[in-house]
């Protein structure tokens, strides 16, 4: 990174990419259970799936730093572990394992083939494993083809020959699978076609000649070399390989080996030994159905069980179908290895998927292209149903031959049931951060999907929270707690309620009611409530303590005279009760289960308001430390050592009083063990965590967080079997150990706001929460932890464009539309055209079989979505006459008295490539109903589609080809009042500050255009030096811009001072005009400021806000569903410490597909500027010794670092 | 005349090791047709362009890859004529 840069952003993630580019299944923890293992853009990510409960969870996810293109899972013999090889941009060969114990993954091999980068000859494409893990072959898309050989050595670990290569110059691979022989020689077959002779032929006729053939590589194991095999002529539109299984000592019962052949409309058994057998791909039928559209398979998998297999291939229209083989049958009955017929049927419908998944288990996992992803279980495997099922007797073999196709009507899914749905937000279209709901975070609208499953979703930074009880209280209760009443309870017994007269009780059973002979005093509040030793209870309230033996007796220790107990804290064997005199009163529990008062009382310089005991440490008999809150702003750890019994041993002052103390002993990824935290909750709502050390009582690395303007109260809760600390201010707040770094995170919850909580078990809910919400009570728990935003999804119909907001309504406006998918008035047209046959005319939902298609036709429509109040779509405006939405603006225009109007872009008849339409208009729309619905008032013809329109000074600004115009709103249509042209190619995208726009071109990066009122011309000043595939802008400030373009990079731009300055000068129109242009290009030239390759295409970019107080950091979204910030550095020396821990970790804790970090983030360009944050955050997870170096080179504690690295979070995002 | 002879050698390994490494006698149409398999494999072998584009074209990513190597065979159209 060149250290001159003057800006310095810090890059992170909040939330990685949902799509999967490729799903495997294995057993990679070595057990009997099956894991997935997703590749999502660069992470790996393991999944383990639940049988019991139909659930997905995540165990481990790791970013690899490179971009993964291929995983295949294999098993050595005998072995019952999978390990996972990565194809991946590094040129490299990566083999690692899972190490369930540990839970990491280890790299186990890796091994240089070729330059790094995504190439055309590089192999990477291709990873294709033989079945009985002998071998695996690597190939690139052209020519390189590499085959490894695996094997173990003496110690059974893995070992990995050099590579042996198999190249063919000037070929190209459509497909690449390894063949099941058995014990054989492994055979790889890939989908080859050679254009050496079309290159060479200007007639063209080698080019019609063309044949894709069917290529077998044979790798000899004993003569170690790889021979090409067996070719031969197949299906010129083939384009996916299956393998089909084989028995383990050559073709037999298990199967006949060899490959299915998918291409256009059809399906081939081959093999080197067999006949050829052909099925064609059954077609929909119905009425909006084209009957001569062919079908492709798109992705498959083939399932092997105890004595059958059966392959479920899908079609690009979502259709299952079951295929299976048929073997000629011996004497006996028996099935031999010889083909006799291939077969083909209806299965069910799921989401076009990248990877389908069958688990032993009876369960499909579907990694859908677009879309959340599905679980689904089998219920049964289209065995005994009415499906037509077609066999190979029936078309005949040779590809070249005619048949007639197959038909079947789609229908509801009868064989898998659908048990989760995981969200995904893949591809994420367009997104915006707002604040409409008025809480003190804003929210992130998004909109994502395609087709009939896209939706528009709201996300928000919390934690689920699963309601359990909601019961209202005869009056306002003050606080509660639950106590079991021996220590070997499992379950809680009482909830005790304190109000401001008295203390209800109630006992938890099968209902919950209130009990009054429990020996608590009801005629007061209660201060604290305590299970004591082995089968106590203990009660403080205002006037003293009572103790409460198992045999009902009671024991009273009253508070001295004139004086009552202010606070007051407990734990199994202790107890501390604070005066109002502020003395300090402690208690131990003798050997016979009695409350032994300590002789002297502490005093206090202010008084007290809140006291801290820890938990008893397991083994020992007391907790060592009590926590004192003054109201002088202070907090004192007292030792309660016998032999220095409430003495002094910190003290911490604070910005505030101190409202709450919880000393609690947590999981932390610094020691990698528990540490005892001391966390302080101020009467400023401030909340504050330090680490309390367990022999001296210092208390070091205090970090802070703002939770609301409420006072911050503290309660010790347990999720997921681990402690966590519920903080309560104006939102509830939940902090725990992340499941996965263990490190410390402060999340709030989805929840309404509480004044009190408390733990809660019991048989229903064992680990569940209660809390005071004004006069209710309410019980809820906290089911998952792993993920901090949560989602809320309202459906669309299309595939969602862009939207805009309303600018004073919570209300926003949707443009969708869809290629290649009828448009609802000619699926009318053809319903009713129809003479409608036997089950032809039904029409089916959707979101489950997608839309009819049609080359060529466009469906599209605006909608508006209200996420607020309604969270529904209010409006849907469906364009007909092929036209299809691609541009929203709202305008106010002042020619109208400044009224706004929805103004929307539209083309007709477009192709997307080669580029070409017949018209474009644009619509405008009065707003109706403050926003809720549209008036359409009348439209414009262009000559093309206007990719980009702006309000702009009262008027509107479009982006027409070429061109930028500015229209004014007359009473028939929009009119012209200037035009230039400003950028190369197109304009596709449109900011503005003052008279200064800023045009984006598809291919030419960004034009900065100022516009000048008096001589009414726009003229461009600056421009760039690099073709960037500009998708979105954003005005960082007036002189800079930040962008990001298709393939993946963020950048920021930054006008010269000079040319700026020249630019807004008055009058300075006509020297502009007639400035020299500098090469070919506007006068002036932009500098880039930074540069980082996030891997992810981004689709959006904002200034904005994450959290309440925060700075202004710039947010993105990714295609794929990443949602990622930029934050900028104040101080160089902040800068200075994460460059050097960034290059320490680059060595340290190198990417583990052999991706070198620098040169990835440096993919296009060189990164500049920008310190990558992901990386750094992978400090929390490296082992103590290497954190203990890294911390020596940087002459800074490990605790320290780590907490610098969360405070770069936290200050600003989740 | 070795040295030359050298060098042309290591011209020739680079060029069957590297393809599109171009040599003095090379056409537009190699030069083109280079390019632009250059650029289909990367549209391919990067998951998000691919997915970009499928999203643009309406049709399922894997059918996107398959035209696109379809593409590469003949990405610039028929050879011109040789003359000599």
């Amino acid at each position: 990174m060149a250290t001159t840069s003057s800006m310095f952003m810090y890059s992170l993630t909040i939330q990685p990419p949902s799509s999967i580019t490729q799903a495997i299944l294995g057993q990679f923890a070595g057990t009997k259970e099956q894991q997935i293992v997703t590749a999502s853009g660069s992470r790996l990510t393991i999944h383990r799936p639940d049988p019991t409960q139909g659930k997905i969870t995540t165990i481990l996810s790791q970013d690899v730093f490179g971009i993964i293109r291929t995983l295949a899972a294999f098993r050595l013999a005998g072995s019952n572990k999978d390990y996972i090889i990565i194809g991946s941009d590094s040129g490299r060969i990566t083999i690692i394992e899972y190490v369930a114990s540990q839970n990491r993954f280890n790299r186990l091999h890796l091994e240089t083939f070729g330059k790094s980068g995504v190439r055309r000859v590089i192999p990477g494409q291709y990873l294709a494993v033989d079945p009985k893990g002998r071998a695996c072959l690597i190939a690139s898309v052209e020519k390189n083809k590499l085959v490894y050989v695996l094997n173990r050595n003496a110690q059974a670990e893995l070992t990995i020959s050099s590579p042996l290569e198999a190249h063919k110059p000037q070929t190209l691979v459509f497909a690449l699978v390894g063949l099941d022989v058995g014990y054989e020689n492994p055979i790889f077959a890939a989908l080859e076609v050679d254009y050496t002779e079309s290159d060479q032929d200007p007639t063209g006729q080698a080019f019609e000649d063309i044949e894709k053939s069917l290529v077998y590589y044979e790798l000899d194991l004993g003569l170690n070399h790889v021979v090409r095999k067996w070719s031969d002529p197949v299906d010129r539109t083939a384009t996916m390989l299956f393998q089909v299984p084989c028995g383990a000592d050559g073709p037999g019962a298990d199967g006949p080996s060899g490959v299915l052949v998918c291409g256009k409309d059809n399906i081939t058994y081959r093999h080197s030994t067999q006949d050829a057998f052909r099925v064609a791909i059954p077609r929909r039928r119905g009425a909006t159905e084209n009957p001569e559209r062919k079908r492709y398979i798109i992705s498959g998998v083939m399932h092997k069980m105890r004595g059958a297999f059966f392959f479920l291939l899908q079609s690009d229209d979502g259709d299952l179908f079951k295929v299976t083989l048929d073997m000629v049958e011996d004497e006996s009955g028996q099935p031999t290895g010889e083909v006799k017929k291939l077969k083909i049927k209806y299965f069910d419908t799921v989401p076009i998927a990248s990877s389908l998944c069958i688990l032993k288990s009876g369960f499909l996992f579907v990694a859908s292209e677009t879309g959340n992803h599905h679980f689904y279980q089998f219920e049964k495997l289209g065995d005994d149903d009415n499906e037509t099922e077609f066999d190979s007797d029936s078309f005949p073999a040779d590809p070249t031959e005619l048949y007639n196709p197959a038909y079947f009507h789609p229908r509801g899914a009868e064989n898998v049931n659908l048990v989760e749905s995981i969200d995904s937000m893949n591809p994420l279209m367009d997104c915006k951060v707002a604040n409409l709901t008025d809480e003190d975070a804003p929210q992130i609208y998004s909109i994502c999907g395609t087709g009939a499953r896209s939706t528009f979703r709201t996300i928000k930074h919390g934690l689920e929270v699963n309601d359990i009880v909601d019961s209202e209280l005869p009056s306002v209760p003050s606080a509660v707690w639950t106590t079991k009443i021996t220590r070997e309870d499992q379950y809680d017994a009482y909830i005790i309620l304190s109000f401001t007269n008295g203390t209800l009780v109630l006992s938890i059973g099968e209902t919950v009611e209130e009990v009054t002979d429990t020996g608590f005093l009801s005629s007061a509040p209660t201060l604290a409530v305590q299970q004591l030793g082995e089968d106590a209870l203990i009660q403080v309230h205002p006037k003293g303590i009572r103790h409460i033996r198992a045999d009902r007796r009671v024991n009273e220790w009253p508070a001295p005279q004139h004086r009552s107990i202010v606070a007051a804290t407990t734990n199994e064997r202790q107890v501390a009760v604070a005066l109002s005199s502020g003395e300090i009163v402690y208690f131990e529990m003798d050997s016979d289960g009695s409350l032994a008062e300590y002789d002297e009382k502490r005093e206090m310089s202010g008084t007290v308001t809140c006291l801290s005991l820890g938990e008893v440490p397991e083994g020992r008999v007391r907790s060592q430390f009590l926590a004192v809150g003054c109201d002088d702003s202070t907090v004192r750890i007292l030792s309660l050592d016998p032999d220095s019994t409430l003495e002094n041993k910190s003290v911490q002052a604070l910005t505030s009083a101190p409202s709450a103390l919880s000393i609690m002993a947590m999981a932390d990824s610094t020691s990698g063990g528990s540490t005892l935290y001391l966390h302080i909750g101020l009467y400023s709502g401030v909340y504050l965590r330090t680490v309390l050390d367990e022999v001296t009582g210092e208390l070091s690395d205090t970090r802070t967080r703002f939770l609301g303007p409420k006072p911050a109260k503290l309660f010790r809760v347990a999720v997921k079997g681990e402690p966590a600390v519920l903080a309560l201010s104006s939102r509830p707040w939940l902090g725990y150990s992340d499941p996965q770094t263990k490190g410390f995170t402060l999340t709030p919850l989805n929840y309404v706001g509480l004044e009190w909580g408390w733990n809660f078990s019991s048989e229903q809910c064992p680990e569940g929460m209660v809390g005071i919400q004004g006069q209710n009570l309410r019980i809820f728990s906290i089911e998952r932890l792993g993920n901090n935003l949560l989602q809320q999804s309202i459906p669309l119909t299309y595939t969602p464009r862009k939207f805009v907001r309303h600018p004073e309504q919570p209300l926003f406006y949707i443009i969708e539309s869809d290629n290649n998918t009828l448009s609802p008035s000619t699926k009318e047209r053809l319903l009713n055209d129809s003479t409608v046959v036997n089950g032809d005319g039904v029409v089916l939902p959707p979101e489950e079989f997608g839309y009819p298609r049609a080359q060529g036709h466009w469906a599209s429509c605006i909608h508006v979505v209200d996420p607020v109040n309604a969270k529904d779509t209010l409006q849907q405006i469906d364009l007909d006459e092929n036209e299809a939405a691609v541009s929203i603006a709202t305008v106010s225009f002042s020619s109208q008295d400044d009224e706004t109007f929805l103004v929307v872009g539209t083309g007709k008849d477009m192709v997307v490539s080669p580029r070409s339409f017949s018209a474009g208009f644009i619509h405008v729309y009065r707003f109706q109903e403050d926003g809720k619905e549209l008036e359409f008032i009348h439209q414009t013809k262009v000559e093309e589609p206007p990719l980009a329109l702006l309000g702009f000074q009262g008027r509107l600004l479009a982006g027409i080809g070429t061109d930028l115009r500015i229209f004014d709103l007359g009473m028939k249509q929009l009119l012209r009042k200037c035009q230039a042209q400003v950028v190369p190619n197109l304009v596709v995208g449109l900011q503005t500050q003052g008279s200064r726009i800023i045009v984006s071109d598809v291919q030419e990066s960004v034009v900065y255009v100022v516009y000048k009122y008096q001589e009414n011309r726009l003229i461009p000043f600056v421009d760039d030096v690099i073709a960037r595939w500009t998708t979105c802008t954003t005005m960082v400030d007036y002189e800079t811009v930040a962008g990001g373009d298709k393939f993946g990079n963020l950048w920021l731009l930054r006008c010269p001072q000079k040319a700026s300055e020249e630019a807004d000068e008055e009058g300075s129109g006509a020297h502009l005009i007639h400035e020299r242009q500098y090469l070919q290009g506007a006068p002036n030239r932009l500098s880039l400021m930074t540069h980082f390759f996030p891997q992810d295409v981004p689709t959006s970019l904002q200034k904005t806000q994450l959290v309440a107080g925060g700075r202004d950091v710039l947010v993105w979204s990714g295609l794929q569903g990443t949602l990622g910030i930029l934050i900028p550095f104040i101080s160089r020396e902040d800068v200075d410490f994460f460059q050097t821990l960034e290059q320490h970790l680059r060595s340290e804790d190198a990417p583990l597909a052999g991706r070198d970090h620098l040169i990835y983030r440096s993919y296009y360009v060189p990164v500049k500027g920008v310190i990558d944050g992901d990386l750094c955050e992978r400090y929390a997870l490296l082992p103590n010794d290497k954190k203990a170096m890294i911390a020596g080179e940087l002459d800074r504690s490990a605790r320290e670092i780590e907490r610098k690295i969360s405070e770069m979070r936290t200050r600003v995002a989740y | 005349m070795a040295d030359k002879l050298r060098t042309q050698q290591q011209l020739e390994q680079l060029q069957s090791r590297y393809v599109g490494t171009g040599h003095a006698d090379t056409t537009k149409f190699e030069w083109t047709s280079n390019i632009h398999r250059d650029s289909y494999a990367s549209y391919i072998g990067h998951p998000p362009l691919l997915e970009y584009m499928s999203i643009g074209m309406g049709e399922p990513k894997e059918r996107v890859r398959a035209m696109m190597i379809e593409k590469m065979i003949q990405p610039v159209g028929k050879p011109p004529e040789v003359q000599d």
